[in-house]
């Protein structure tokens, strides 16, 4: 019988390896695995290379990890923010790497690492200093950049619900990343609010297929908990 | 000198959004263009975080962190509307499935280059978003700006100082004290909003004007 359910955080993130890639769900803090990356700070693997859409809000979730120095590099599009000040010290103080890449870019570098695809040519950053020592193109009268498929060891998601085969479901705008970050990473552990038995997800619904997912970890939330005691009332 | 407000100037840009035309409004000014959309027109708005559709704030109480707009504001779902993930969500924008993204800008060129992200302070923390991909993100590309900086600069100018967010990709410029097109020709001037007259608005303006207003001139 396959299950993919772990049964502590801490188990399902043992093995991240110090100098690992590790890509991380979350568009500011929705979606964002707070758990999982509480359990990787516990775990203490260092010289991370972190790929998310920001770099950490307050001083939780991404933001600790930071704090807690275990992240080498970060690769993001929008680092700056009203309360990225953890980063911002870091960051000014030479202590961390930033590999800035515009949103869409972003988004299809990762899904061109799960999809298998060697390089794409987008015309999103030609022009720009984002796009300076790349090679472009001219292709049907528009000009494009390429850009190369980003890999990762392993990925932290935020799902909604899970099975013990992998598949999931994800809530509102908390899908964001999830879903690609799953796709190219070796290791895809996701945690999610709630574990459903085998065949109780709707299989015209399942965002993601099983097989691009590995662990799964419920850590239930309490906002979820209290919209389904809503549902249900 | 008489001159648009910015809810002037998101009512005016609103006017220019027909029925049916899937929209991205960018963060900041632009957002306040929702404000302003007929409601017996059905609209679609994008939010390059994962959702068309996109309705206004939540009442007090009814906030769900798990649903946001690109700039991490609460926001609602209307009826019919949908989530997807990032790299679908760009690849509306990418795709030329969009329609109209209205932007903010620091300085547009009269040839349609863009400058928003970045300043080019020394000092500043470089960050990017969604701008590089909503500046070519839609059939057609609005900014909406004040015309002059705090300082009194043209914010229209023949080559962008600050560093270029994408080339050649505004279609149309509305600001507090005209409109204007990019054309082949250069930039157009479609409406103006102030008591100034066409050579008034030139000089301001800093950059060679054509005079399109014909007989559009509001009242």
């Amino acid at each position: 019988m396959i299950n993919k359910i772990f049964d502590s955080l801490q188990a399902a993130v043992a093995d991240v390896h110090d100098g690992a890639t590790v890509m991380i769900g979350g568009f500011g803090t929705a979606g964002m695995p707070a758990e999982l990356i509480d359990a990787l700070i516990a775990q203490g693997a260092r010289e991370l290379t972190i790929v998310n859409n920001n770099a950490g809000n307050g001083d939780t979730g991404l933001a600790a990890l930071l704090k807690a120095k275990r992240v080498r590099k970060i690769i993001c599009s929008f680092p700056r923010q009203t309360d990225s000040y953890v980063f911002d010290a870091l960051y000014r103080a030479g202590e961390i790497e930033l590999e800035l890449v515009p949103q869409g870019n972003l988004a299809e570098r990762i899904r061109a690492a799960g999809a298998g695809i060697g390089g794409f040519f987008t015309p999103t950053g030609y022009g720009t200093k984002l796009a300076e020592g790349k090679e472009t193109r001219l292709i049907d009268g528009r000009h494009y950049v390429l850009e190369s498929p980003l890999h990762a060891d392993f990925a932290l998601v935020k799902a909604y619900k899970g099975d013990r085969w992998g598949n999931l479901v994800y809530r509102k705008t908390a899908r964001n990343f999830g879903p690609i970050m799953a796709s190219a990473a070796k290791v895809a552990i996701a945690q999610v609010s709630e574990v459903v038995e085998l065949g109780a997800l709707d299989p015209e619904n399942i965002v993601t297929p099983g097989i691009f997912v590995q662990r799964v970890v419920a850590v239930p939330q309490a906002a979820h908990q209290a919209l389904q005691a809503g549902q249900a009332a | 000198m008489k001159r648009l407000n910015r809810d002037e100037m998101a009512q005016r840009v609103a006017q220019d959004i027909p029925e049916g035309a899937y929209v991205n409004l960018g963060i900041g000014v632009p957002t306040l263009v929702a404000n302003h959309l007929d409601p017996s027109k059905e609209i679609f708005l994008h939010s390059e975080n994962g959702l068309l559709g996109m309705g206004p704030a939540p009442a007090p109480g009814q906030e769900d962190d798990e649903l946001i707009n690109a700039g991490k504001q609460h926001v609602t779902l209307l009826t019919g509307g949908a989530f997807f993930h990032h790299a679908d969500s760009f690849a509306m924008m990418r795709g030329g499935h969009l329609d109209y993204c209205v932007l903010g800008a620091f300085q547009v060129s009269v040839k349609g280059d863009l400058a928003n992200w970045h300043t080019g302070a020394p000092d500043a923390i470089p960050a990017v978003g969604g701008a590089m991909d909503l500046a070519l993100g839609a059939k057609q590309v609005f900014v909406m700006m004040e015309l002059l900086t705090k300082q009194g600069e043209s914010k229209l100018v023949n080559e962008c100082s600050y560093p270029v967010t994408g080339v050649g990709c505004v279609g149309r410029i509305y600001t507090d004290l005209a409109a204007f097109d990019v054309t082949p020709e250069g930039l157009a001037v479609r409406e103006i909003y102030s008591d100034l007259d066409f050579d008034a608005l030139q000089k301001l303006a800093g950059v060679p004007l054509i005079d399109a207003t014909q007989n559009r001139r509001a009242a």
